[in-house]
């Protein structure tokens, strides 16, 4: 044996053992994989089955009846991919929250890095953001998508906003959850805010309208970045004209740094109490 | 630090601490509640009472252990002897002094832990292998002699749900004791199968004793303990109360709770 130092057990080091331990990671996401449709006929096809049913009734109830339809050339599209970001975002978030005191008969019984319960919620969300975006590729082909690589990096930013932000968040919630059970419905509350608090079912200038002074703390919520991110990527190629949509001033020089500067800050910060806390999660689960 | 206990492995080198336990206190803490509100209360008031009642789980624990040892942690139930484990596996950090470790530690606490009811029971030798350790081509290297040694056979390709509670035991612990980790715990899942099983558990994990392997091992089978173990700790109210050969610790219990 290598006379190496003797070293205190269970010391985390934080995202970092994330990286050092890839394959379980991967048979970690796996297994929530196979285990989420188990026993299901449709399987996988329930992730799209249900972005799909969610997605008609917002079209309904928001393009026909309250007539947002009008105003905007193929608003289906619009909102169909504000849809799927706050979809990813709720998803890796609620599950990343959910992900300690729901794996806790391990975390009690065999250390192991405890930050890949999170970092597999984020993965998992990722596989199902899959097929969603699949599907909206295809109908914006349909409406004539001919992105520039702009756009694309547009799209891009969009998506890692959302993924930082979203795993830092709930890797701050997954450990409040140990200790307080409440954070579960705090969780519950935010995800059900979080599509209202962004422009994925209406349009970010009805809110300068209504408050021109809550425009600027409006975009410094990372999502509402995010969100138009991808509008500016998927939908705005495919319109003549933007309606009554335009793209949000400083959207590129100011709102995706600060959203990214914002979504790491969570990061680092959900990593620091995480590992503040670890060591208190097996007598506390 | 004493040396007090030279390791008796035959195989052991050099007497190389492999575990350093040094005065170790850990406090579990039975919380009143367990609400938001009720803590904030309790701040809002100026921190005033205890939000919670301490109690010491262990209390100035201090042991080294030795490359190729076997040691029995040994006392009644709530002695903290599993604490003491979970401890030197990493699974909770101590309140005071320290814990140190040098090598790989697996540890056999609760086998079938990861396991996942609805997983095929390849892909939990997988899981599970990976959970306590192991890298992707040792568990590949081991696959076979794990499913030969859980008597598994054809099954392994159905959800573990379907096992029998002795064949899920069998392969939980056919992947614990396939780890290959320097310093092996193992608490109480001795008492594992039917009796032809458990003998070959017994069988193998002499046999990685005699590889040099070091074992601390907590179980209330005190005859099964003396078989393995040479050394022997016991355990009052967290505290150590006897430090010995395994056969003098066995005596010494069972003369204290007479």
């Amino acid at each position: 044996m290598a006379a190496t130092e003797l070293t205190a057990p269970g010391q985390g080091r934080g995202l970092l053992d994330v990286l050092a331990n890839r394959y379980l990671l991967r048979l970690i996401v796996r297994k929530e994989v196979q285990v989420r449709y188990r026993g299901s006929v449709l399987g996988i096809l329930w992730s799209y089955i249900k972005p799909a049913v969610q997605f008609g009734v917002f079209y309904v109830a928001m393009g026909v009846f309250l007539g947002l339809n009008k105003g905007m050339e193929n608003y289906a599209v619009y909102l169909f991919s504000g849809i799927i970001a706050m979809n990813f975002f709720n998803e890796a978030f609620g599950n990343a929250a959910r992900s300690i005191v729901g794996n806790g008969n391990l975390i009690k019984k065999i250390y192991l890095p405890r930050e890949l319960f999170p970092a597999s919620s984020l993965w998992v969300a990722f596989i199902h953001f899959v097929p969603q975006v699949i599907v909206l590729l295809v109908a914006c082909v349909f409406t004539g998508w001919v992105p520039n690589l702009w756009e694309l990096g547009a799209v891009l930013a969009g998506f890692l906003i959302i993924g930082i932000f979203a795993l830092g968040l709930g890797v701050v919630f997954a450990t409040a959850n140990v200790f307080f059970r409440d954070a579960e419905n705090i969780v519950d509350l935010l995800v059900m805010v979080a599509t209202w608090a962004s422009p994925v079912l209406y349009v970010w200038t009805m809110v300068r309208e209504a408050a021109p002074w809550l425009v600027n703390l409006y975009f410094l919520n990372p999502l509402t970045v995010a969100v138009e991110l991808f509008h500016y990527g998927f939908w705005h190629p495919t319109v003549t004209s933007g309606g009554t949509w335009e793209i949000p001033p400083h959207l590129f020089s100011v709102w995706t740094p600060a959203a990214l500067v914002i979504s790491v800050a969570f990061l680092v910060l959900g990593d620091v109490v995480f590992r503040r806390f670890e060591g208190n999660f097996a007598q506390e689960l | 630090m004493v040396h007090e206990h030279a390791p008796r492995g035959a195989q052991g080198t050099a007497g190389e601490v492999v575990v350093r336990v040094s005065g170790v206190g850990k406090d579990f803490v039975l919380r009143h509640t367990r609400s938001l509100k009720e803590a904030l209360v309790w701040l809002v008031r100026g921190r005033k009472g205890d939000l919670a009642n301490h109690f010491h789980a262990l209390d100035d624990v201090t042991f080294d252990i030795h490359h190729g040892e076997t040691v029995a942690l040994m006392g009644l139930n709530g002695s903290g002897k599993s604490t003491t484990l979970k401890l030197i596996s990493g699974v909770m950090r101590p309140d005071r002094g320290s814990v140190g470790v040098r090598g790989r530690i697996a540890g056999l606490i609760e086998v079938g832990a990861g396991f996942h009811p609805d997983l095929p029971g390849r892909d939990n030798v997988y899981l599970n292998g990976a959970i306590l350790g192991m890298t992707h081509e040792e568990i590949d290297a081991r696959f076979d002699d794990i499913l030969a040694f859980s008597e598994i056979g054809e099954f392994i390709d159905t959800e573990v749900k379907f096992y029998s509670s002795g064949m899920y035991l069998r392969l939980a612990f056919a992947v614990a004791v396939h780890t290959d980790p320097d310093v092996f715990l193992v608490d109480e899942i001795l008492a594992v199968g039917d009796e032809p099983f458990q003998r070959k558990c017994i069988g193998r994990i002499k046999e990685l004793v005699a590889r040099g392997k070091t074992l601390v091992v907590v179980s209330h089978d005190l005859d099964l303990v003396q078989q393995i173990c040479e050394r022997g700790i016991v355990m009052e109210s967290g505290r150590v109360v006897f430090d010995g050969p395994c056969r003098e610790a066995v005596t010494f219990l069972r003369e204290r709770n007479r």
